[in-house]
C-alpha cells in the first residue's frame, strides 16, 4: 500500500514535470526558433518560395515541382525531374523502399530506360542512372548535369529556344565548388524551369 | 552516381577534427552541470511547481524507479493525446491516430527510438509533432544520458548507496544542455534552409500550369533535437532525406557533426568525473576506431554499387538525393546507425545489400560508435567490464574496474546486459518470420524479405529508428511486437546498468596492485575493441548470415 501510493505520488510530479517541461520545449521552444527564423531568415523558414513572373508565389525552390499526367510521364515542353514514388506530391515523401536485386526495381529501370531513351531520341546506354531511380524524397528538384544534357535538344525544340541557350541555362543552374564536390554536381530542375518559362515570355 | 573517394576522406576527416576540438569543452560542460551543487532560480521554481523531492539524493532503486514513472508517465501522455488529436488544436485537420501506431509511436519516442510506423504528413499534426513527439526528443536523450551520470557516479563514488537526483539530472540536461545546444543549432538549421512555420504555401506555376501545396510546420526546431538527442524521427516521412529537412549537403554534414556531438564529449566528463583522463580517453578512442572503421566499410559497400537492379539502373540512384549522393549517404548512414539516431538520408533498404548489411551491423554492436546520448558510454562501460572480466580470468584473478570489484553480482548484470539485445532481436525476428501473415508485411523477396524483417527488429531493440523501410509495421501484430522491443531493449539495459552503478557506489575503491589490469592505453583499447566485436558476431553471424552476407553473395 505504501509503496502504491509512493508510485501514485511520483506518477503525478512526473505528469507535473512533463507537462512544465512541454511549455518550454513543446511551446516556448520552437515559438523562440519561429520568431527568429522570421526575423532574420524569411525567405528559409517559409519554404524557399520562388516567385513568378507575375510576382506570386511559383514554387519551392528545394521541391521537385513536375507537370505529369495520371501515368506519371511528364511534361515533353519542360525539364524532367528523376522518378518518384509519391508522383512529386509534397503532401508526402516517400523512396520507393525496393531492395537493390529487387526484381520489381528491375523492371521500373528498365522501363524507364527505354522510355527516356526514346523520348529523348538517344541510345539506352546514354541514359544515366539518375534519370532512371526514385529520389530518396520523392521530392527531389535536382537532376544530373548529365541527365540535363540529354534533354537539351528537346526543350530547346519546345521552347523555340537554341540548344545553346537552352544549354547556358543548364549550366547556371549547375551546382559548383563546395557543394558539388562534397555531394555531387546538381541541377535544380524547379528553378531551371522557371528560368525556361521567363525566357520563353520575354523571347 | 559516382563514389567520390577524395570528397568521403576530407569529410570523415573533417568530422573526426571538428569532434576532437569540440568534446573537451562540451565534456568540460557537462562535467560542470552534472557536478553543479546549485539549481538556478528557475530551476528551483520549476522543481517546486512540479512537485518534485529536488533537495535529496536518490539510491539506484529510487532512481531507476523515477525513470520508469516518468517514462511510463510519458508513454501513457503521448499515446492518450495522439488519440484525441482529431480534437486538439494543431491537428492539421487530421483525426486521431490509429490505436496500435499511437502504441507504437508513443513507445518509440519515449525509448529514444524513433521508430516511425506511420507516414507523417497523413498522420500527425503539429500539435502532435511540436507538444509530443519533439518534446520527448528532448527527455528520452535526456533520460538516456542521466543514467550514463548515473553510472559514472557509481564508479566514481565510494561507499554511498546515492546516486544522485534523477529530477534535477533530467532538469539541468534538458534545459542547460540539450535547449541551449538545440536552440543554437535550429537558428543555423533556418539559416540552411530547414523550414520554420505553421502554415503551407499555395504556390502556382503560371507558365506550366502547376499548383501545388508546399507543407510547412515546426521543423527546424524538431531537426535541431533530432541529430543533438540521437533520436532521428523525421518530421516528414522521408525524414533527412527530405528537402524540408535536409536542403543541402551542408546541413547534411552538419546533421551527421550533431548526432555524434554528444555522444563523442561524454567519455571526456566520464574521465573527468572519475579522476583519471586517460580513462575517457580510452574510451573514445575505441570509439573513434569503431567509427573509422565502419565508415570506412560504409563507404566500401556502397561504392561497390552492388545488385542486379543496382546495375540494371546503369549505377547507384535508387533511394539517393541528387544534391546528396552516395558519398554523404554513406557516411550518413553509417553513424546514424552507429548511434541511436535512425535518421536517414538515403533510403536504406535499397543500399547495396553490404552496406544494408553494415548498417545493421553498427546497430548489432550495441550502438557504441560512439552510440547513443548516454546509451552509448554506458554501453561501452558495461563492455569495459566485461573487457576486465575477461583479462582477470587470464591471469587469474578477481577482476576489478577502476578500483570496484566486479564480483558475481556485478557480473551477473553486466551479462545480462550483454543478453538483453540480441535475444530481442533474434527471438522476436526468428518468431515472427515464421508466420507468414507477418512475412506478407515484408513485400521483398529471397534474402532482403528475411533482412527487412531482421533490420526492423534490430532497429527495435536496439533503440535506433532507422528502417529497410520496404516493410509495413502498422498491423497489431508487428505493433506490439516492435513496442515490445523497443520497451524492452531501453528499460532492461537501464534497469542493469543503474543496479550496477549501485552495486559499484556502495563499495570501497581498492589500491591499484602489479596484478591489476590497467584499463587504458593500447592494449586495453584493443582488448574492448576485439570484445565489441567478437561479442556481436556471436551473436549475430548466424542471422546475418541469413540476410544480407546471403544477399551480397549471390549473384
Amino acid at each position: 500500500m505504501k509503496t502504491l501510493t509512493g508510485y501514485l505520488r511520483q506518477a503525478g510530479a512526473a505528469l507535473r514535470f512533463l507537462i512544465l517541461a512541454t511549455v518550454v520545449l513543446g511551446l516556448v521552444y520552437p515559438l523562440a526558433i519561429f520568431g527568429i527564423g522570421q526575423a532574420i531568415a524569411p525567405y528559409q523558414a517559409n519554404g524557399s518560395i520562388l516567385k513568378g513572373p507575375d510576382g506570386r508565389p511559383a514554387a519551392s525552390a528545394l521541391l521537385a515541382q513536375v507537370s505529369a499526367d495520371d501515368t506519371g510521364i511528364q511534361d515533353p515542353k519542360w525539364f524532367h525531374a528523376r522518378p518518384s514514388a509519391v508522383k512529386w506530391d509534397p503532401a508526402s515523401s516517400s523512396p520507393s523502399n525496393l531492395g537493390p536485386n529487387d526484381p520489381r526495381l528491375i523492371d521500373t529501370v528498365t522501363a524507364n530506360r527505354s522510355a527516356i531513351a526514346e523520348a529523348e531520341g538517344i541510345s539506352e546506354a546514354e541514359v544515366p542512372a539518375d534519370a532512371v531511380t526514385a529520389s530518396g524524397s520523392g521530392l527531389d528538384p535536382d537532376i544530373s548535369p548529365g541527365y540535363a544534357r540529354i534533354q537539351v535538344p528537346r526543350v530547346a525544340a519546345a521552347s523555340g529556344l537554341s540548344p545553346e541557350a537552352v544549354q547556358a541555362m543548364v549550366d547556371r543552374r549547375t551546382s559548383s565548388g563546395p557543394e558539388a564536390f562534397l555531394g555531387q554536381p546538381s541541377v535544380n530542375v524547379t528553378e531551371l524551369n522557371l528560368d525556361l518559362a521567363s525566357a520563353v515570355q520575354s523571347k | 552516381m559516382n563514389f567520390n573517394t577524395a570528397s568521403f576522406l576530407i569529410q570523415v576527416a573533417a568530422l573526426v577534427v571538428a569532434l576532437a576540438a569540440l568534446h573537451k569543452p562540451l565534456g568540460v560542460y557537462l562535467v560542470r552541470v552534472f557536478e553543479g551543487k546549485t539549481s538556478t532560480r528557475a530551476e528551483r521554481m520549476f522543481y517546486r511547481l512540479a512537485g518534485v523531492d529536488a533537495g535529496t539524493e536518490q539510491t539506484w532503486s529510487v532512481y531507476l524507479r523515477s525513470v520508469l514513472v516518468f517514462s511510463a508517465v510519458s508513454i501513457l501522455a503521448v499515446f492518450l493525446l495522439q488519440r484525441l488529436q482529431g480534437a486538439l488544436p494543431g491537428s492539421n485537420g487530421l483525426a486521431g491516430v490509429d490505436p496500435w501506431v499511437a502504441m507504437n509511436t508513443s513507445i518509440s519516442f519515449v525509448t529514444n527510438t524513433n521508430w516511425q510506423t506511420y507516414a507523417p504528413e497523413a498522420t500527425v499534426g503539429m500539435f502532435v509533432q511540436m507538444c509530443l513527439l519533439a518534446v520527448q526528443n528532448f527527455l528520452s536523450a535526456a533520460v538516456g544520458i542521466v543514467v550514463a551520470v548515473a553510472l559514472i557516479r557509481g564508479i566514481a563514488r565510494t561507499r554511498t548507496d546515492r546516486l544522485g537526483n534523477f529530477w534535477v539530472d533530467l532538469a539541468r540536461t534538458s534545459f542547460r544542455v540539450l535547449l541551449p545546444m538545440a536552440a543554437a543549432v535550429a537558428i543555423v538549421m533556418v539559416l540552411g534552409g530547414v523550414v520554420q512555420n505553421f502554415w503551407s504555401t499555395d504556390v502556382v506555376n503560371q507558365a506550366s500550369g502547376i499548383s501545388q501545396t508546399i507543407p510547412g510546420g515546426p521543423v527546424a526546431s524538431q531537426e535541431a533535437i533530432k541529430e543533438l538527442g540521437t533520436n532521428g524521427g523525421g518530421y516528414f516521412n522521408a525524414n533527412s532525406a527530405h528537402p524540408f529537412e535536409n536542403p543541402n549537403v551542408f546541413i547534411s554534414l552538419f546533421q551527421v557533426f550533431l548526432l555524434l556531438l554528444i555522444p563523442s564529449a561524454l567519455p571526456y566528463a566520464y574521465g573527468r568525473i572519475v579522476g583519471d583522463q586517460r580513462q575517457g580517453f580510452t574510451v573514445a578512442a575505441v570509439m573513434g576506431s569503431l567509427w573509422l572503421a565502419s565508415v570506412s566499410l560504409m563507404g566500401w559497400a556502397v561504392a561497390s554499387g552492388q545488385g542486379t537492379a543496382t546495375a540494371a539502373a546503369g549505377g547507384l540512384g535508387e533511394g539517393f538525393e541528387q544534391r546528396f549522393g552516395p558519398v554523404p549517404g554513406a557516411i550518413f548512414a553509417a553513424s546514424t546507425t552507429l548511434t541511436s539516431t535512425g535518421a536517414v538520408n538515403t533510403a536504406h533498404d535499397s543500399l547495396p545489400p553490404m552496406a544494408g548489411g553494415v548498417a545493421m551491423v553498427n546497430m548489432m554492436l550495441g550502438e557504441v560508435a560512439p552510440g547513443g546520448t548516454g546509451s552509448g558510454l554506458y554501453g561501452m562501460l558495461i563492455l569495459s567490464i566485461i573487457s576486465v572480466f575477461i583479462a582477470g580470468l587470464m591471469v587469474g584473478r578477481t577482476p576489478e574496474y577502476l578500483g570496484k570489484k566486479i564480483g558475481p553480482s556485478e557480473m551477473k548484470l553486466t551479462a545480462l546486459y550483454i543478453l538483453v539485445t540480441p535475444a530481442l532481436v533474434l527471438a522476436l525476428a526468428g518468431i515472427s518470420v515464421l508466420l507468414p501473415d507477418v512475412v506478407a508485411n515484408a513485400p521483398s523477396s529471397g534474402p532482403h524479405q528475411f533482412s527487412e524483417m531482421l533490420y526492423a527488429f534490430t532497429s527495435g531493440a536496439n533503440n535506433n529508428g532507422s528502417a529497410f523501410g520496404g516493410i509495413t509495421t502498422s498491423g497489431p501484430y508487428l505493433s506490439v511486437m516492435m513496442g515490445i522491443a523497443m520497451l524492452l531493449g531501453r528499460f532492461l539495459p537501464i534497469a542493469l546498468v543503474l543496479a550496477l552503478a549501485g552495486s559499484l557506489a556502495r563499495q570501497q575503491r581498492i589500491p591499484a596492485s602489479a596484478g591489476t589490469v590497467p584499463t587504458h592505453g593500447w592494449l586495453f583499447g584493443s582488448l574492448l575493441l576485439g570484445v565489441t566485436v567478437i561479442l556481436t558476431a556471436l551473436s549475430y553471424f548466424p542471422a546475418l548470415a541469413l540476410g544480407p552476407l546471403a544477399e551480397g553473395l549471390l549473384k
